[in-house]
């Protein structure tokens, strides 16, 4: 790696590192506004036009609130707690590709930070990782409530991870690859997976809804029941961490969704629309984000439509009704893989 | 088994059926439902920005008349106190000096003149029952304050001043002075007089 290279990367991780935290802060923004909106309300809107500088004033609100560390709690692993949720949020972005790569002095730069050959393995590794913040919050913070916010977050993140990841076998089947980056260079032309793979799409969807804790499987937190669940305790920015650090999952969710089912930043006749090189590549990342802010709006959508499902209906769901329909989805693709002559 | 009550109803536990097990079409359904929502007229009214327009008799915030030269009508007789509803108006009567006759218009008047904003129920029997056109209701909307005393406005607040006269002109329609001089309406007859 030359040294250019080295200090583009560093800076396009500073980018994807702001991109996502500010990606995160106007989430929290849109989900207020589409929560009213849902609802005939008119939603945030004295904080600058639209409401625009709410987030900043909500940041320094958090900032600037009392900070508690209850005197039962492990002090350590409380304050570790929203740090590592924060980190495991932030560090799956790295893989993402958000654009096809620009092209400057011969070398191309690619839009990804890193393009590790494991990359769908790496996401899912970061993403189980994270439910250890969570938990360890929750053990920390030495409340019931937050105990078993965090027990419901970790079983219901175990659940669903393991049709999560059946859903992805039956994908990697068809591209042969784990690299984000190949995978959607493969969609350049022709149809996007989701129409080889919809319900593989559908089983990684519902999942993704229980992974990052959204309605309608936000039992980990539900207010009426657990008082805010594993956060309970949390106060100031810690509480901000934690709340922060699931919009990002949002946001990344959504990006692994777009460029693993949707053709990430392709889109249908781009190479006959005559754009050339860099601009093309500005271009695909506008797509690319469009198609993730569809996904972050459908998250919001469904958020105020469903009401939130009863535990063991929850794990009816993902023991009883994911696993089978992921490993019958990778027995059909396999079958029809090995009719059509594309199994090696 | 015998029969209570005629109320009681069979109840059928039906197994759904396929497609009300498969979830999707109902999930689909509820989130039609409230993406037509999105584009709906919202209710909300913007207060401090805009403000609810109100009918031409609104009844809120009292007033206390002053005649054409500036003297207070109000001659404390203790009218709408007695028709008020929620007992929300105390009063205490003063005897006018000589030369406050500028300030008073009859001998006698209010010294106190207390309306309680948290009992008032804004009905407008204080208006009806005063003779001497003194109290109004008006289309003000009663402040909100942090303590109840507070709430309990005294002269200060409802005695208009006389550079700022209050306009009740939406109130006191030649209809309603009409009705109010006319002791004699249907409806102030007593039973025996309808009766003839």
């Amino acid at each position: 790696m030359t040294d250019s290279m080295l200090i583009y990367k560093i800076i396009l991780c500073v980018i994807v590192f702001a991109v996502s935290l500010g990606a995160a802060a106007y989430m929290t923004w849109g989900e207020r506004k589409l929560a009213a909106w849902l609802q005939d309300r008119v939603g945030p809107n004295r904080a600058g036009p639209l409401g625009l500088l709410q987030p900043i004033a909500d940041g320094i609100k958090m900032i600037f609130k009392e900070e508690m560390i209850p005197t039962h709690s492990n002090r350590w692993l409380f304050i570790l707690g929203p740090c590592f949720f924060m980190l495991c949020a932030c560090m799956t972005g790295v893989v993402i590709p958000w654009g096809a790569g620009w092209e400057a002095g011969g070398t191309i730069f690619p839009m990804q930070v890193t393009d590790i050959n494991i990359g769908l393995l790496y996401l899912l590794g970061v993403v189980s990782i994270g439910v250890y913040g969570v938990m360890i919050g929750g053990w920390a913070s030495n409340n019931k409530y937050s105990l078993l916010g965090a027990l419901r977050a970790s079983s219901q993140m175990i659940s669903y991870e393991v049709a999560m990841g059946l859903a992805l076998i039956a994908l990697v089947m068809m591209t042969g690859t784990l690299s984000l980056k190949e995978i959607v260079a493969q969609q350049d032309q022709g149809l996007s997976y989701v129409v080889y793979q919809p319900l593989g799409f559908i089983i990684f969807i519902i999942c993704a809804f229980a992974e990052t804790n959204r309605a309608p499987f936000d039992l980990p937190e539900c207010e009426s029941e657990l008082v805010g669940g594993y956060h309970t305790e949390y106060s100031s920015m810690k509480l901000g961490f934690f709340l922060f650090a699931e919009y990002i999952n949002m946001f990344i969710s959504s990006a692994i969704m777009a460029s693993l089912y949707f053709g990430g930043y392709n889109f249908p006749f781009q190479h006959e629309l005559g754009l050339d090189g860099n601009l093309l590549t500005a271009v695909q990342t506008a797509v690319f984000f469009g198609k993730i802010f569809i996904f972050i709006f459908v998250f919001m959508w469904v958020r105020w439509t469903l009401p939130r499902f009863r535990y063991d209906q929850l794990m009816n769901l993902g023991w009883k009704v994911l696993l089978p329909l992921a490993i019958a989805n990778i027995i059909i693709t396999g079958f029809v893989m090995l009719f059509m002559g594309k199994l090696g | 088994m015998m029969q209570l009550t005629n109320r009681s109803m069979q109840v059928a536990k039906k197994e759904l059926t396929l497609m009300e097990r498969l979830y999707f079409p109902a999930i689909i359904k509820g989130m039609l439902i409230t993406l037509s929502h999105l584009f709906k007229r919202k209710a909300t009214i913007k207060y401090p920005d805009q403000t609810r327009e109100l009918s031409a008799v609104y009844r809120g915030q009292h007033v206390l008349k002053r005649d054409e030269a500036g003297a207070e009508r109000c001659t404390a007789c203790g009218l709408c106190a007695v028709a008020c509803p929620a007992e929300a108006i105390t009063m205490e009567s003063a005897e006018r000096k000589k030369g406050e006759e500028s300030m008073y218009r009859e001998e006698k008047y209010a010294k106190i003149y207390e309306i309680n904003m948290l009992r008032c129920i804004f009905c407008g029997l204080c208006e009806e029952a005063c003779p001497k056109e003194a109290i109004f209701l008006t289309d003000r909307i009663v402040p909100s304050s942090f303590t109840r005393g507070e709430e309990v406005f005294g002269k200060d607040k409802l005695v208009e001043t006389v550079e700022h006269r209050v306009d009740v002109t939406k109130r006191q329609t030649p209809e309603v002075l009409d009705f109010k001089t006319d002791k004699k309406h249907y409806h102030n007859q007593t039973f025996l007089d309808k009766k003839k």
